[in-house]
Formats: structure tokens, C-alpha cells, sequence
């Protein structure tokens, strides 16, 4: 079985695979036990599954394990913790932004992509950035208002 | 603490949660160990009798405390509103309060969460527990302390007297023992006037971990020896598995095929090695072409084999007052099959012993009624059955998850081993029960005067059959079982609540529905208020007049009165009596509507104002604001409270502007969020919030009240911007544009 190396939460991280085509999101929650990123749907379709690649928000369940290898990854776990959330968890947090939590790991991975290229956006900045991560439950308003919140902090 | 108790999974999951807490990048929650011990814990005796305190709360040796609730929370922040109510009887901080719920080992049965009793029956008796708690406390304090309990309280988990002076902790009076006393119906409660904690915007205990991924969620659970599983749905609904080529499967590692009857799955070590054995699998399936279309549901409803007609509402002789009219108005009304649409598909975890004894994870909303239905369908003993919820995507309502549930049974059962069923996506939207098709014809007579003289509906339904609904996996086995059919109380909300003399509400229920039909949030009230808010505007236009002061002048409720009053007020609402003169901006067309309802009549007063633009040459339509007046009693917390209400209306624009299942003469067709799109943050309003607090009348749920009168508004609003009514749902830019060019 091949080998792929990457990047995962700042450790070097090493696994094997009888598939090069495996989505990366299936190693994370499995032999590397995550539980932030989530499958939604396997089609690029909500993102649900968002992780940081290199810093930009990536859809895991249609990266391969041969396009992730080589790569900085960085999952939900890796932000911060709950004693020490990082500033984008802490605004989701303090707005309580989040019914069901399915989508919770992509909306705070993708913000925080978005704050680290625009640390001040706008609120129609935030939607159009969010607007290919799918919220079920409504909580569209309080997400928006989380990342601004982060964006002031 | 687990000395009384028998240990649950989140005593588990709280001893693994500060056990790990230096290890920020590992798994916090229970892989393996944790869940396994959850599974084979023995129930230590702890009641489940709703009549003993001890069934609903444990008061532990540290001073902390357990509730348990059959009610899960499933996203809507009910754990919170429990542990409120419970601090404040109590009198112990809300942060030494922990909930199960869901868990059949342990939480006595309170039914289900769903029709917004989480609050009305699971916290009010969960209340009255901890009001009777309170006053065995207050006796074990004082033969403690030496004083009279009348000179004694609770404050900061200690009995202590009144007047000060050194108290003794609940956890040191009772000591690890049970209470052992009986429920109280009539033990007093703390006063709304002096009130502490419930009415506070306490954060919800589940929020901080779902945002730093030490939520556990169902499809999280991993229990040794566990294996994937997916199972391989039929390309047509009714089509029956002819031959399947295993050799298809070569090359991918640890699989093998499970398959009775019609029911296909394959079962794999490696999850993605199950994924890919599920599409890669070739089988071949008969043809069936049994449906009839989703472009046909309304005739098909009309022209449908009646079970039984059923007059939900007679007042007075709504047939004779409506042949005395001055005016007459009637207009049809049609709501679409709906998807739960659950952002995660639906996920199990079940571990069927070669006994029977079976224990099973799920997100079920009801792990007391699914053990039942289980243990029926699957021949297992429901004494040796345990469910545990484990919280999943929100699921509002019954979605595939219970079908997921009795995937991994079977699978279990058949294969000797723990089975871990998720769904994919394109299954979860196909073949998730769905939110029931909708007809609604409304007439109304109205005297010289514009009193409403008469107002009769006629609704067409899936009929309710008794039973459980039948579990996809049993049935393709060929597996007998119940064949019950049920989307909840589906005629509630079509009377008006205004002022009309002579009232018939007749239901027809529709022997067959095409689609397998659940409860979907708000079940039949969001298309029932959808028909007669939308109506109530039609006439107040027909009468010209505004359509608040219509409805405030046919109000006599002072709860309604000022629930649609402190709407317009924050709406800013300019009353006009036709459609906005001024409604032209540019390419858009603006105008605002305004809904009102009593949510099944009965329980919370929401009115509802909301500003539309729509784009005549697309069709586009955008909600620019919402203004949401809500009454639902006493507020236990208002943060929770309001993402309730948010999400009500923000998930039900998206059912009222996007969402239809489709379906052809085979299969659902609407499988993914291409083909069943749902509201994005673009088209998210700003959303205000008005909570009418009462706090000396009882709390009512709030999970669905706010979604009902959304779509009536929105029709109303762009009514008011085109003058142009749409009776329709969805109203996509499609339908939007056939409507303006048939003006």
C-alpha cells in the first residue's frame, strides 16, 4: 500500500492507503480520529467537511490522498480548543452561533480563511464567502454576525 | 458519581472530556473504550417510573446534578432550558447541572422530542421533580441543621436557613443515596417574580464544543470491532433486486456483501472501502414505474381514493351563511412534498448480540418509540435493547435517521458484529420520509359590511394509517412488520383566528400518498397558514383595507392584539389599502406583507411583517428584513429562545422559495443540493426578534410556532410589491415569472 505524508494540525502525519483516489476525509476521521470535519455530501456541495490546505478552505471529501500529500492541513481541532478557542471560535461561541453543529466546522474554517485574507470585511463580503457552505438549521444570522465579530476583534 | 447512576454515555463522555484535556490534538470522546463501556453498563437500578423524583434526577455525593429526559435535544437548545428550570427549583448553579437524554437505559419516558412539548411536557415535569426534590432536601436539611424547614432554603446548592447563617450542601445530605420519594404534582414552585436563572440568556453547554470538535456527534461513534456499512437502495422505489455480480467488488480490500431479498449492503472494515463497494457493486433490479410525478401531485390528491372525510372544524353552518354572502372569495393553495434535508445524512451504530441483546446509537428524535418499533420489526427483545441518542445533523422532524437505525440492526444481526450504517447523501434526500403534499381550498363569504360570514376549507391529505411506519430495510427483506403512515397532525391552523361567524375546516384524507410521508417541522401548519393568512390578505384586499388593521379589527385575543402590534410597530409597518404604489426600485419591484397565527390554536402568538424585493425578469425574489413578534408564555431563556425563532423563519424561507422533492414515474429525483437547493447566505435576511415576555403564564415550544406564518407573509409581501398573488409553493424564479406574465 502507498504512503502519504502531510501536514496535520502541526504534526508530520504518515498513513497508508489501498487508494490514491480516498478522499482526504476519510483518513481524518478515521485512522486520525477528527471529528471536525464532518460528511455532508460528499460532492463538494456544503462544506461540511471544510479543512485549511495551505491556509485556503479546502472541501475534504473530494481531495485525494495523493493531491493532499505533501500539504499543511489544518481541521477544526487544530484552531483551538476549548479552553483556548481561537478568535473565530470564540465569536461563534460568544454568539452562540450554531443550532444542529453540523455545519459548524466549515463555517468556522471558512471564516477563518476569510479573515486571514480579509481581516475586515464587509457583511455582504461574508455572505458571498460563505454562500457554497450550507446551513440547515437557519443560524445564517448569527454566523454572519460570529465572523464580524471576529473580524472586530 | 456514577455510584448512583448506572454510567450513561455522557458521564462517559464527561470523565473523557477532562481526562484528555491536554491532549488538544487527540480524540476527546470515546473512541472505542468509552463507548463500549457505555454499552455493557449495567443498569444499577436507577427508576425509570415517571411517578419517582429519582427517575428524572440524580443529586450526586459532589454536589452535582443529573437530569434525564427520554426528550432529546436535537439542536434546538432544549438541554439548556431543562437545566434552567431545574437550577431554579433547586437552587444549585446551572453549571453543576448535567443532562442525559435519550438514552432508554437511564431516561424515564416522556415520549419523543417533536410537536414542541420538549418545555411544555418534558421540562414541566422534569420541573415538578426538582420543585418535590427541593422540599425532600429541605427536610434532610433540616433534621440535619436542627431547624424547622420553614426556616430553610436552597441557594448555591446548600440547604441553608433563610435568615443566614451555615448551611450543609446537597451532595453532603444525601450522600450517594437515592431520594426515594415519589413525584409531588403539587410541590410548590419558586415564584416568577423572584426568578434567577430561568429568563437568563445562559449559554448552551453544547455550543462551545460543537465550535472547538469535542461534540459527539452519532457519526462519531466507534465501538471495537465496528464495521462499514452501506446499503445499496433500489434505482426505482417499488424495483426488486433480480442478481448481483460480487466479482464487481474485486480489489477492494475487506468487503463483502450482505443480501435478503431485495435488501443489498455491503459491509467493509475500512469505511471508504464500503463507499467505494457501494457504487462499484453492479446488481440489476426489475423495473417499476409506480409514481406518478411530482408535476401531477395536486391532481393526484384531488382525484385520490378518499379514506375517510373528516370535518375538523364546524362552527355554526358555514354552507347556508356562505349562500347568503354578499361576496364570495375562493382560492387554491398547494404545498410540495419537502425534504428533511438534513445537512449530514442519517447515521446508526448498532451492536446486536447473538442473544438479542442489541445496542443501538442513533440521532433518533424518539429512542423510546424506536426501540419499540425495532424490537417488533427485528424479533428483539425490547428489555435487552438499549437506544442511545447521539445527537446528528438537526434532523426536524423524522428523517431517514430511524431507517439508518434499522439498516445497522439488521446489519448487526446478520453479520455477527457491531455495524456502523451512514447513509450518502443522494439516499438521504431520496429516501428520507418526506413532509406531506399539500391542498387547500379556501372560500369565504363576506356580509355588506365586510364581516366575515363564512369561511370554509377543504384540504387534501395523506391519510394517517395506524402503525409505525415501515423500516425501508425490513421491507426490501421481506421482513413482515407494521405498515403505518403518519406526517402528524396535519389539519391544524386552515380555521381563521378572526372574527368569523359560521366555520368548517373538512379534511380529505387521501387513502395513498406516492412518497412515504413523515412529520416535518410545523407539520401541515407552515402550508395551512400558508393558505388562510394568504386568503385573510386576499380579502382584506378584496375590501380594501390594510391588512393589519383587517386582522387587529377581527381580533379579540390581547395576546394576539399585541403580538401583531408590537410586530407592525417594529416593522414600521406604513399601512396602505392595495398593493404599494411606489413599489418600483430601479429593476426591482418592493413591497411588505405581515402574517399572523395562533400556532394550533392553542399554543404561541406569533405575527410576522417582512420586506420583499422581487426582480420581475428573473423572478428572483429577496427577502430583505424580517420582523418577528413572539409570545410563547414564559421566556425560560431568550438567547436560546431567539435562535429558535431565527432559524424557524430562516429555514422556512428556504422551504418557500426553493424547496420541492421532484420526482419522476421511478425515483425521487431531487437528490442532491443541486436538485434540491436550499436557502444561502446571499439571500439570508436580517432578522429582528420581538419576545413578548410572560412570565406568570406557562411556557409553551418553540421549535415551530415561528415557522408557520413565513410563507403567508412572504406571499403577502410580494402580493403587495406586484400585485400578484402566488398560491404556489415554492415560489421559485420560475413559477415568480409565470405569475407576473400572467398578470
Amino acid at each position: 500500500m502507498a504512503r502519504y505524508t502531510f501536514r496535520l494540525n502541526g504534526r508530520l502525519v504518515s498513513v497508508e492507503s489501498w487508494d490514491p483516489e480516498q478522499p482526504l476525509l476519510y483518513v481524518l476521521r478515521g485512522s486520525q480520529g477528527l471529528h471536525g470535519p464532518k460528511f455532508g455530501c460528499g460532492l463538494g456541495q456544503c462544506g461540511a467537511c471544510t479543512v485549511l490546505i495551505d491556509r485556503q478552505a479546502t472541501r475534504s471529501c473530494t481531495l485525494s490522498l495523493s493531491r493532499a500529500a505533501g500539504r499543511d492541513i489544518t481541521t477544526l481541532e487544530g484552531l483551538g480548543t476549548i479552553e483556548r478557542p481561537s478568535r473565530v471560535q470564540a465569536a461563534f461561541i460568544a454568539e452562540q452561533a450554531a443550532q444542529c453543529g453540523y455545519c459548524t466546522n466549515g463555517m468556522i474554517i471558512a471564516a477563518t480563511a476569510l479573515l486571514s485574507r480579509t481581516p475586515k470585511p464587509t457583511v455582504d463580503q461574508v455572505k458571498q464567502n460563505l454562500a457554497g457552505n450550507l446551513c440547515r438549521c437557519g443560524t445564517h444570522t448569527r454566523i454572519v454576525r460570529a465572523v464580524m465579530r471576529a473580524s472586530q476583534v | 458519581m456514577t455510584a448512583l447512576a448506572s454510567l450513561s454515555r455522557r458521564d462517559l463522555l464527561k470523565a473523557g472530556g477532562t481526562l484528555v484535556v491536554s491532549f488538544a490534538f487527540s480524540v476527546t470522546l470515546p473512541r472505542d473504550g468509552a463507548a463500549q463501556a457505555a454499552a455493557s453498563a449495567p443498569d444499577s437500578g436507577k427508576p425509570l417510573d415517571p411517578t419517582e423524583v429519582d427517575s428524572f434526577l440524580a443529586i450526586h455525593a459532589d454536589g452535582t446534578v443529573t437530569v434525564y429526559t427520554s426528550k432529546p435535544d436535537v439542536g434546538q437548545g432544549l438541554r439548556i432550558a431543562m437545566i434552567q428550570l431545574v437550577a431554579e427549583e433547586l437552587g444549585v448553579p446551572a453549571g453543576r447541572i448535567s443532562i442525559v437524554d435519550g438514552d432508554t437505559a437511564v431516561c424515564p419516558d416522556q415520549g419523543g422530542t417533536g410537536g414542541s412539548t420538549g418545555l411544555t411536557r418534558g421540562g414541566t415535569e422534569i420541573r415538578q421533580a426538582a420543585a418535590t426534590a427541593r422540599q425532600a432536601l429541605i427536610a434532610l436539611g433540616a433534621s440535619r441543621l436542627n431547624r424547622p424547614a420553614a426556616d430553610l432554603t436552597i441557594s448555591d446548592g446548600q440547604v441553608r436557613p433563610s435568615a443566614g447563617g451555615a448551611g450543609v450542601g446537597i451532595g453532603a445530605l444525601v450522600a450517594g443515596r437515592r431520594l426515594g420519594v415519589k413525584l409531588d404534582p403539587k410541590a410548590p414552585l419558586a415564584a416568577p417574580a423572584r426568578y434567577t436563572v430561568v429568563g437568563k440568556p445562559l449559554l448552551r453547554p453544547d455550543v462551545a464544543d460543537k465550535c472547538t470538535a469535542r461534540h459527539v456527534y452519532v457519526h462519531d461513534v466507534s465501538v471495537p470491532g465496528m464495521l462499514h456499512a452501506r446499503v445499496i437502495r433500489p434505482p426505482a422505489v417499488g424495483a426488486k433486486l433480480t442478481s448481483v455480480d460480487e466479482s464487481s467488488l474485486a480489489g477492494i480490500p475487506d468487503v463483502r456483501v450482505v443480501r435478503m431479498n431485495s435488501f443489498l449492503a455491503v459491509v467493509a472494515k475500512d469505511e471508504w472501502a464500503a463507499v467505494r463497494a457501494a457504487s462499484a457493486l453492479k446488481a440489476t433490479w426489475s423495473d417499476w414505474q409506480g409514481l406518478p410525478g411530482h408535476e401531477g401531485l395536486d391532481r393526484y390528491l384531488r382525484a385520490g381514493a378518499i379514506d375517510r372525510d373528516q370535518a375538523v372544524v364546524n362552527k355554526g353552518d358555514a354552507a347556508a351563511a356562505m349562500s347568503g354572502a354578499v361576496t364570495k372569495l375562493s382560492a387554491s393553495y398547494f404545498w410540495p412534498n419537502q425534504s428533511h434535508a438534513s445537512l449530514g445524512p442519517s447515521c446508526a451504530v448498532a451492536d446486536v448480540r447473538a442473544d438479542g441483546a442489541a445496542t443501538i446509537w442513533s440521532a433518533s428524535q424518539g429512542p423510546t418509540g424506536l426501540r419499540t418499533t425495532l424490537s417488533k420489526s427485528f424479533g428483539l427483545p425490547a428489555d435487552r435493547m438499549r437506544v442511545v441518542f447521539c445527537e446528528g445533523s438537526g434532523s426536524y422532524g423524522t428523517n431517514g435517521g430511524d431507517y439508518a437505525a434499522a439498516d445497522a440492526v439488521l446489519l448487526s444481526k446478520t453479520v455477527g458484529q457491531p455495524v456502523r450504517v451512514q447513509w450518502s447523501r443522494q439516499d438521504e434526500l431520496a429516501w428520507d420520509p418526506k413532509g406531506p403534499q399539500q391542498m387547500i381550498d379556501l372560500r369565504a363569504g363576506l356580509d355588506a359590511n365586510g364581516r366575515i360570514v363564512a369561511w370554509d376549507a377543504e384540504m387534501w391529505l395523506p391519510a394517517t394509517r395506524q402503525g409505525a411506519r415501515p423500516y425501508l430495510a425490513a421491507e426490501a427483506a421481506g421482513i413482515a412488520q407494521e405498515n403505518g403512515s403518519n406526517g402528524g397532525l396535519l389539519s391544524q391552523n386552515a380555521d381563521p383566528p378572526y372574527a368569523a361567524d359560521n366555520v368548517r375546516v373538512l379534511v380529505h384524507n387521501v387513502k395513498d400518498t406516492p412518497l412515504v410521508i413523515s412529520n416535518l417541522r410545523a407539520p401541515g401548519k407552515i402550508a395551512n397558514v400558508f393558505a388562510a393568512e394568504s386568503f385573510a390578505d386576499e380579502i382584506a384586499a378584496s375590501l380594501k383595507v390594510d391588512p393589519v388593521a383587517f386582522r387587529l379589527s377581527r381580533l379579540g385575543d390581547p395576546r394576539a392584539i399585541e403580538a401583531l402590534t408590537r410586530a407592525s410597530q417594529a416593522f414600521d409597518w406604513q399601512p396602505r389599502t392595495a398593493p404599494n404604489p411606489q413599489a418600483k426600485q430601479g429593476s426591482l419591484l418592493v413591497g411588505r406583507g405581515v402574517a399572523y397565527m395562533r400556532y394550533k390554536q392553542a399554543e404561541n402568538y406569533v405575527a410576522m411583517a417582512m420586506e420583499v424585493a422581487v426582480e420581475p425578469a428573473t423572478g428572483n425574489v429577496t427577502v430583505r428584513r424580517v420582523v418577528c413578534a413572539h409570545d410563547c408564555g414564559l421566556v425560560v431563556n431568550p438567547d436560546g429562545l431567539r435562535n429558535q425563532i431565527e432559524g424557524c423563519i430562516v429555514q422556512t424561507l428556504s422551504r418557500t422559495l426553493h424547496e420541492e422533492v421532484t420526482f419522476n414515474r421511478s425515483r425521487v429525483t431531487s437528490v442532491d443540493w443541486a436538485s434540491y437547493p436550499v436557502l444561502r447566505f446571499p439571500e439570508a435576511p436580517a432578522v429582528d426578534v420581538v419576545l413578548i415576555d410572560r412570565p406568570a403564564e406557562p411556557f409553551m415550544g418553540a421549535g415551530e410556532a415561528a415557522t408557520a406564518p413565513v410563507a403567508a407573509a412572504l406571499g403577502n409581501a410580494i402580493f403587495d410589491a406586484t400585485g400578484v398573488r402566488l398560491r404556489t409553493a415554492p415560489f421559485t424564479p420560475e413559477r415568480v415569472k409565470l405569475a407576473l406574465a400572467g398578470r
